[in-house]
């Protein structure tokens, strides 16, 4: 078990330096950081003293070590644009970004898996088709489009609910909560729904497709011949198999929310941090990309290491060797 | 027994027979996919033969026919079937050309990482040891971010290094890249798979007892019996493209909005969807959603038929 | 009667027409007897073991017939009578206990659920019954056992397992579908007395499925033999195989290798080779086939010395902490030019390796290979090493995947002539193919197919011509036949020997059919656990064999008396 873990810490640690080694790399590589920061029109000297306070002259590894340093203790120096510390931005957009991710992915797991195991047990009723046929439909919609459709039905045309931006923010210590309030129901709903349908239909789709091939294995087969019934069969022994495989899927899609929640954030005005890095990348802010992009990775690692652990619980090959 | 006939069948008949020709035959949901996407496709193609304007010749522009609504809709006229956008150019004719652009990106961006992935992926297949846990780590790591950021960024990126005036020109190229180079782990994941597949097959071990070089077993052996997993991911890959390239024109990262693309046209549509011009935004999505469906509906056949398990 | 079978029809719709799996087809068992129901790839065997319980893979179906069991028709019954009739009357064992059981489940959550559902035992009682079962299908520590997983079990452990699943509802039949097939001989003789003493203490019917005329002859009462989705014999099971009275169950028996004497030939199959076209054979002497190797071959063909090879189990940074298995330990061996030399031993004991050293496919950890007295993994790139290589050639075991499936024959088998330049013209290099296509059997019109045109004997003829093509003097054929039906095994045996007297081939035969190696060796080698454990001449070998290993699997032979001389052995 620890020997496990401690595999896929180092990997982790792996990911983390090459992620770290890209984003110190977009500070040197992009643009000029000293025009980035003080602007066309600075004289020569004061140039030279930002040069020598931000280090640059130093080799390469001093400075690559530095940033390393100052990314352990989650500093990245002022956003060029907004001159604000970028870990102050971020901490302050955390929280709408990380609850509109954790509805998304409550909504996509849970209707996912349920439809996935219907879809897979009921492989030939009508409902199953039009499941079927309707998440190929999902899988081909692009997200910024169900959210502009959603906008234009809900916010325009019915206008049931709001079409943008977030309200209803309560306060919990540092914590900006949106999901106590009925109002703030109402706003993280439709941008919810958008974001979790494709990875819904990914979720449904692979469900099934494991469920199926789970039913062709010959421990099914034996089981049939032993006369147990299909309850059994179905929850007992074929559930419990596919939930193995969906266990990684789990982490992908947690992560491809945060992906395309620069997307939806986008497209509803959600003041996240995704909607901060579209924007960052637009002006070239180097420092908040850069702090954006460690900040995913370690998203993920993080995740992928608890789905590591998830799996040495649910799999006994793995858990007691071969 | 089975008897030996004398006579080889004719290629005509070996393709009759073929289970995947078959399969196509007697599955009308990918039949009419790929009418839809070959007739999208060969209409966006040749959009410049069909399309009655051009939406590049300012010639052919009128500000003053803006902002029309579809011919069928009170004001709207009879030469601009879908209605003008809020230039003045004709829609459909748009549309064709838009279309065009995001196909001929999604192809490109899809064979670079295909051809990147699947170099990559045969090559840490046999070779193994060292070679590829450089190159499957590499992998894992870009997966680690998901595509439409690590696009973002390299579009990003790519964008900043160019001189300012040349942005724009080279922004299809840009984007080409930065899709492409998101998708080669995919492609090298299953080329790395189904190559470890093969390569402990016996007729890898006949061929290396006939003492051929490593290239040639990778490229006239191993190669060829990969091609049918990475013709399902690269269909399916195909659709994700051509969603991707919309995505990152619709975020302002990708084609600049003054070249139509399908999602720069959603793009500019959307700010006028609240002042009631639906059909700006409307038919260019129409049209990515058909086309992005029947690809993956044929992506989705292709794997069901490709999966002898399924037969 | 326990189970009588009367006209039963199984028809499979595919799109090039319906398949009739079985033809009414009509058999009984008794309760207390054991049935074998033998046959070969396709004769349909297996899909009568599962249409009794209702088990048929679709869209396979029941076309006609009844299936009565204890006086009830089967067929007539709903989905919840049969699977009351599942597992607490009629058990099933299946082929491959490395998937027939389930890998997140204990044994123990398998046993009971099984017991719980089919009696009326539940919890302690239905664990207590557990513990009873394992025990009695001989697995030691029953307690202990019921908490591990099926990973943590052997595959002969695991079959035992199996059985045990099998009888926990306490049926009157059983029906085994090839319990043994994916066993090592040793397990295969544990798990068939098992199965014997079960039917008989229990007084259970048993049907058991096989291909293997050994099996019968060890465990049956009485045997039906299918051909072609027909019942052509039933009887007593001295009588079948001792004085069998149809055709195809003649010609099947004669092709099974014997142990007990060495024959020049084996029996060929006509029956069920059907009319097969007669080729051209080639006059080897005056081919481009004959003038082979202008190298002087001197020394002996192969020579093996301190051959060492481990594998890694488990990764690990630091050495101590690696798994290492020890597949080739220190092997000595010589083979003789135009000798056939068997190598023996049971799965796991490094005689594919050993083929696979010789071949130069893996380099060993230490100890050298010799052919024609060059060592060959010294300077690969040296033009003798090269030509010892070509020297060599390997025939494989699995002739599905020892063919590529993208190129037709015609590539295939010139792309050694093709690749070293073997003759002077692409035209030449055709008429050579077809010469070698017609030589193996096949003829000269295959060359244009591609693989998946042909059965598994001809691909492995296929294969052969493969091999010729660059002129070999020595062939490494691994279990050249162990993926072929019995009869024709004896077919391609006979190629192969014929292929050897006319080109003075040396062959290095791999298998771990005793019978088989007694009729195509003239020297052979035992191997277990990575070690050789004897070398001896084949006859000394099979009448007076020196280790203990070797008496041991000599024992283990399936007993093949029944089919010489009639006898009154049950």
């Amino acid at each position: 078990m620890i020997s496990f873990i401690a595999k896929r810490l180092a990997q982790s640690l792996l990911v983390m330096a090459i992620v770290s080694a890209v984003s110190f790399s977009l500070f040197n590589f992009v643009g000029d950081p000293v025009n980035n920061m003080v602007g066309q029109d600075a004289t020569r000297e004061q140039r030279l003293e930002i040069r020598d306070k931000l280090g640059l002259d130093d080799p390469i590894i001093t400075q690559y070590s530095r940033f390393v340093g100052n990314m352990l203790k989650a500093e990245f120096g002022l956003s060029y644009r907004i001159k604000r510390p970028v870990d102050d931005l971020i901490a302050e957009r955390l929280p709408a970004t990380l609850e509109l991710v954790f509805v998304s992915a409550v909504i996509s797991l849970f209707f996912g898996i349920i439809l996935g195991i219907y879809t897979g047990i009921k492989r030939n009723s009508w409902i199953s088709r039009v499941i079927l046929s309707t998440s190929l439909a999902g899988v081909s919609l692009p997200t910024f489009v169900i959210g502009i459709g959603l906008i234009y039905l809900f916010a325009v045309h019915l206008r049931w609910l709001p079409s943008s931006g977030r309200s209803g923010v309560v306060a919990l210590g540092w914590w900006k909560t949106s999901l106590i309030t009925l109002e703030g129901w109402r706003s993280i709903i439709l941008p919810a729904i958008t974001l979790s349908l494709f990875q819904l239909t990914l979720i449904l789709r692979l469900v099934r497709a494991e469920m199926m091939e789970v039913m062709r294995t010959d421990f099914i087969k034996f089981a049939r011949a032993r006369g147990l019934s299909e309850r059994a069969i179905n929850f007992r022994h074929a559930l419990r198999n596919t939930l193995v495989p969906v266990i990684t899927i789990i982490g992908l899609n947690i992560g491809g929310l945060v992906a395309f929640s620069v997307v939806t954030e986008t497209v509803f005005q959600w003041p996240g941090t995704g909607l901060m890095f579209i924007q960052a990348v637009n002006f070239v802010d180097v420092p908040i990309m850069a702090a954006y992009l460690v900040f995913v990775a370690l998203l993920f690692v993080i995740i992928n290491l608890i789905v590591d652990i998830l799996y040495f619980v649910v799999d006994p090959r793995i858990r007691l060797g071969g | 027994m089975d008897k030996i006939d004398d006579k080889p069948l004719t290629r005509w008949q070996r393709f009759k027979d073929n289970d995947i020709v078959w399969s196509f035959l007697s599955s009308p949901g990918a039949m009419i996919a790929a009418v839809v996407a070959s007739v999208m496709i060969l209409a966006c193609i040749f959009a410049p033969v069909i399309a009655p304007f051009d939406p590049f010749d300012p010639a052919q522009i009128s500000l003053w026919d803006g902002k029309l609504p579809p011919s069928w809709v009170e004001g709207g006229q009879s030469k601009y079937l879908l209605g003008t956008d809020n230039q003045g150019r004709d829609m459909f004719s748009t549309i064709l050309y838009g279309g065009r652009l995001s196909i001929l990106v999604g192809l490109a961006a899809v064979c670079l990482g295909m051809v990147l992935g699947v170099t990559l992926g045969v090559i840490a297949g046999y070779v193994g040891g060292v070679t590829d846990a450089v190159i499957m780590r590499l992998a894992d790591v870009q997966l680690t971010i998901p595509g439409i950021l690590l696009a973002i960024l390299i579009n990003g990126v790519g964008r900043a290094a160019l001189p300012y005036e040349l942005r724009d020109e080279f922004a299809i190229y840009v984007v080409i890249l930065a899709i492409g180079l998101t998708d080669w782990p995919q492609f090298a994941r299953v080329a790395r798979g189904a190559t470890l597949v093969e390569t402990n097959k016996e007729y890898v071990q006949a061929a290396r007892i006939i003492g051929l070089p490593s290239l040639l077993i990778m490229s006239r052996h191993i190669m060829p019996n990969t091609l049918r997993p990475i013709l399902v991911i690269a269909t399916i890959g195909l659709a994700l493209a051509i969603i991707s390239e919309a995505t990152l024109s619709f975020l302002g990262q990708g084609i600049p909005p003054t070249t139509p693309s399908l999602g720069t046209l959603i793009r500019v549509g959307n700010d006028y969807l609240f002042s009631g011009l639906w059909w700006i935004t409307l038919f260019p999505a129409v049209a990515l959603i058909v086309l992005v469906f029947s690809v993956n509906l044929l992506g989705d056949w292709l794997r069901d038929a490709l999966n002898p398990k399924l037969r | 009667m326990l189970l009588e079978i009367d006209g039963l029809n199984i028809a499979f719709p595919t799109r090039r027409g319906i398949v009739n799996a079985a033809k009414s087809v009509s058999l009984s068992v008794r309760a207390g007897e054991v049935l074998g129901l033998v046959g070969e790839s396709g004769a349909g065997k297996s899909t009568i073991g599962n249409a009794i319980i209702d088990l048929l893979e679709a869209p396979g179906r029941v076309t006609a017939g009844s299936i009565r069991f204890m006086g009830e028709e089967l067929r007539t019954m709903d989905a919840d009578q049969m699977r009351d009739v599942r597992g607490k009357r009629i058990g099933m064992i299946f082929q491959d206990p490395q998937t027939s059981l389930n890998p997140l489940m204990t044994i123990g959550a398998q046993l009971v659920e099984t017991i719980e559902k089919s009696t009326k035992l539940r919890g302690r009682g239905a664990y207590d019954h557990a513990v009873a079962l394992l025990e009695q299908v001989g697995i030691t520590e029953a307690v202990a056992r019921l908490r591990a997983y099926p990973h943590q079990f052997s595959g002969g452990m695991r079959q035992r397992v199996v059985i045990a699943l099998a009888l926990a509802g306490d049926p009157d039949l059983i029906i085994a579908d090839e319990p043994t097939t994916a066993l090592d001989v040793s397990i295969q003789a544990q798990i068939l007395d098992l199965i014997k003493s079960l039917c008989r203490e229990r007084n259970l019917g048993v049907i058991i499925v096989t291909h293997d005329i050994g099996v019968i002859a060890n465990i049956a009462d009485r045997v039906a033999v299918m051909y072609n989705g027909e019942i052509v014999e039933t009887g007593d099971v001295a009588q079948v195989l001792g004085a069998p009275k149809h055709v195809y169950t003649q010609s099947l028996i004669a092709a099974v290798p014997r142990a007990d004497t060495k024959l020049d030939r084996f029996t060929s199959v006509d029956y069920i080779e059907g009319n097969t076209a007669s080729f051209r054979r080639i006059d080897i002497q005056n081919h481009w086939l004959g003038k082979s190797q202008r190298h002087d071959h001197t020394g002996d063909a192969i020579e093996v010395s301190n051959l060492n090879l481990s594998f890694v189990l488990q990764k690990a940074m630091l050495k101590r902490n690696r798994r290492m298995l020890k597949a080739v330990s220190d092997v000595n061996f010589t083979v003789q030019k135009g000798e056939t030399f068997g190598l023996v031993g049971e799965s796991g004991s490094g005689k594919s390796t050993v083929a696979r050293l010789i071949a130069g496919l893996y380099k060993p950890d230490s100890g050298q290979v010799h052919v024609f007295g060059k060592d060959i993994n010294q300077n690969r790139k040296a033009p003798e090493s090269r030509a010892a290589r070509q020297a060599l050639q390997m025939i494989f075991q699995d002739p599905y995947s020892s063919l590529n499936a993208r190129m037709r024959v015609l590539d295939i088998v010139a792309e050694p002539i093709r690749f070293y330049r073997l003759t002077d013209s692409e035209q030449e290099t055709r008429t050579i193919v077809g010469d070698l296509l017609e030589h193996v059997g096949l003829g000269a019109a295959a060359a244009l197919k591609y693989p998946h045109e042909f059965s598994g004997g001809q691909r492995q003829r296929i294969s052969i011509a493969r091999a010729l093509a660059s002129r070999p003097r020595i062939l490494i054929c691994d279990e050249p036949t162990s993926a072929l039906d019995v009869s024709v095994q004896a077919t391609i045996l006979n190629l192969l020997k014929d292929l050897q007297q006319e080109l003075g081939l040396t062959m290095l035969f791999i298998s771990h059919d005793l019978p088989v190696i007694r009729q195509m060796c003239d020297r052979v080698a035992i191997m277990r656990h990575g070690e050789i454990c004897e070398v001896a001449e084949i006859d000394a070998f099979f009448e007076a064999p020196q280790h203990s290993y070797s008496k041991h699997l000599l024992d283990l032979m399936p007993d093949m008396n029944l089919l010489t001389a009639p006898t009154s052995k049950v």
